[in-house]
């Protein structure tokens, strides 16, 4: 298969890859995918007190363009806000790398992980909030 | 060195220099009709064909007038089956494989399904082999055949060809094997291994695509196809066509070749396979080497890694001319069904390469192709999720994972 010259950038040179501390309640993180389908999406997002991400990082088990995908969204999230960032669509990841139909799923996937990790960011910060009042 | 390095001589082989050679004079100086009678150019070209024959058989221990010409292992299988279901059906309609099998066995099979016939479907065990007992038990009264290939395709594991036609000899059924990845690799020989059908391919010896050959026993017992393709009733009425004489005289030569030199070049193949798969494993102790590590082919290792995605590694060894185990460039991102066969989990078929070696590798090549996998599995592993949750103690299995 012909990869496109910005996913076969993505994959040998990835952006942001690794971990932040997934205990830091300025961390949110999400993992999707599963290891049957051929792929798994961990995507991590740090966040300030004005919610504005800060940091963002991911490791992908999934082909090229799985990798390209998350590495893409890694990108896009630095810098951006929370808000901003829920209104990620897999199509703008799809027009960016120009996915083949075959590997829309791997854009799929990435605004999943975006989604989860903010989820995941919102239910700590509740939880937060709700510790914060009780104190 | 030449880029890319071609380590899947299991899905083709380059022509062999020679074979080369003794095809040149057939395309246009004595390129007539094996089967024209009245004058010379005829046969020429039929002298040619039955000196092919008698190279091809000798490769397999057979008579050359058992040698069947087809246009490839596709075409003898389907002939063999269904010729085999056609001829037999008033003595049966039951027929056995494995799930294993290529699909040039599966799919003829499958069809027969359609038919009214009756297909067992034989299990295999974690390194790719059929239970005997089990084999032996499913023979009925009804049983007209039975197609085991002689070595995967995949993983390189051998079945034991012998012992299984001695089993379908007792009970009385024809044996059918799909030798196309074994020949010219190991020894074959229909008449110590009981074999009634043999189908072979040309391209996979060093031999040009297009050609191949089954094997048809002639005596004890005399075996009968029902043709596939009717015509002008060549190759004994069972295959009609006229004669591919170019690619026959180069399938031919092949087999010469092959039964010359199988016993320095295979020796040379493995030990090379051998070093190729000891310096992966040494470095990657976690990857898993698929199908039986003795009982197999010589030129071909087959090995999952676990933690890393195929494709992707398929895709960062780009210098390396290997096949996945995982056909993942469809939407459904199917792992190979062989490997499944094997009960490996999906994340392990998913991430399978198979290497196979062939006459013109180089012990350099062999360096580069271990130092590139090694250095490319390491750089995935390292982006990899799951390797990072096994390196913090995760059991993997236990996980709730969001299949999608």
């Amino acid at each position: 298969m012909a990869y496109s010259d910005k996913v076969l950038d993505h994959y040998q040179n990835p952006r942001n890859v690794g971990s932040l501390d997934k205990d830091d309640p300025n961390v949110g993180t999400g993992v999707v995918g599963a290891p049957e389908c051929g792929d798994v999406m961990k995507l991590q997002i740090k966040v300030d007190d004005s919610g504005k991400i800060v940091d963002a990082k991911f490791k992908t088990y999934g082909c090229g363009s799985a990798i390209a995908s998350s590495s893409l969204a890694t990108e896009w999230l630095k810098g951006t806000s929370v808000d901003a960032a829920a209104q990620i669509k897999n199509t703008q990841i799809v027009e960016e790398l120009s996915l083949p139909p075959v590997k829309i799923h791997c854009s799929v996937l990435a605004e999943d992980a975006i989604k989860a990790a903010i989820d995941d960011w919102k239910k700590k910060q509740g939880a937060t909030k709700a510790a914060e009042a009780k104190g | 060195m030449k880029l890319p390095v071609y380590l899947d001589y299991s899905a083709t082989t380059p022509c062999d220099p020679r074979v080369v050679q003794r095809m040149l004079p057939f395309f246009s100086d004595t390129f007539g009709n094996a089967a024209s009678r009245s004058h010379a150019f005829g046969w020429t070209a039929e002298a040619a064909v039955e000196e092919a024959r008698a190279q091809v058989a000798r490769l397999i221990g057979a008579h050359p007038k058992e040698i069947l010409w087809t246009s490839g292992s596709t075409e003898a299988n389907n002939l063999a089956i269904k010729g085999v279901a056609a001829m037999y059906r008033q003595k049966g309609n039951h027929l056995i494989t494995a799930i294993t099998e290529h699909k040039a066995v599966l799919d003829p099979m499958k069809w027969l399904e359609t038919q009214g016939f009756e297909v067992t479907w034989l299990p295999v065990d974690r390194q790719g082999h059929v239970d005997l007992a089990q084999l032996e038990a499913a023979i009925t009264d009804k049983t007209i055949l039975v197609s085991l290939m002689a070595a995967n395709n995949e993983i390189g594991t051998l079945h034991p060809i012998a012992d299984i036609g001695a089993i379908c000899k007792r009970k009385g059924t024809l044996f059918h094997t799909d030798a196309t990845q074994a020949a010219g690799k190991i020894p074959l020989d229909v008449e110590a291994q009981h074999v009634d059908l043999l189908s072979l391919s040309a391209h996979k010896m060093y031999g040009p695509k297009g050609v191949g050959c089954l094997y048809v026993r002639r005596k004890n017992p005399r075996v009968r196809l029902t043709a596939q393709m009717d015509g002008g009733g060549h190759e004994r009425g069972m295959r009609s066509g006229t004669l591919n004489v170019t690619g026959i005289v180069g399938m031919g030569e092949a087999a010469r070749i092959c039964s010359e030199e199988m016993a320095t070049e295979i020796p040379r193949i493995r030990a090379l396979r051998e070093r190729l798969e000891q310096r992966i494993l040494r470095a990657l102790p976690d990857a898993v080497r698929n199908g039986d590590p003795e009982a197999r082919l010589p030129h071909l290792a087959n090995v999952s890694f676990p933690y890393v995605e195929g494709e992707s590694l398929i895709m960062g060894v780009k210098e390396l001319a290997v096949s996945s185990g995982s056909a993942c460039t469809s939407a459904s991102l199917e792992p190979s069904y062989v490997l499944k066969g094997l009960g490996l989990g999906d994340e392990l078929a998913h991430s399978s390469i198979r290497f196979s070696l062939g006459r013109f590798t180089t012990e350099q090549e062999v360096d580069f192709a271990a130092d590139r996998v090694i250095h490319e599995v390491k750089r995935l592993r390292e982006m990899s999720p799951l390797w990072e949750m096994v390196q913090e103690g995760v059991d993997l299995s236990k996980v709730k994972w969001t299949v999608h």
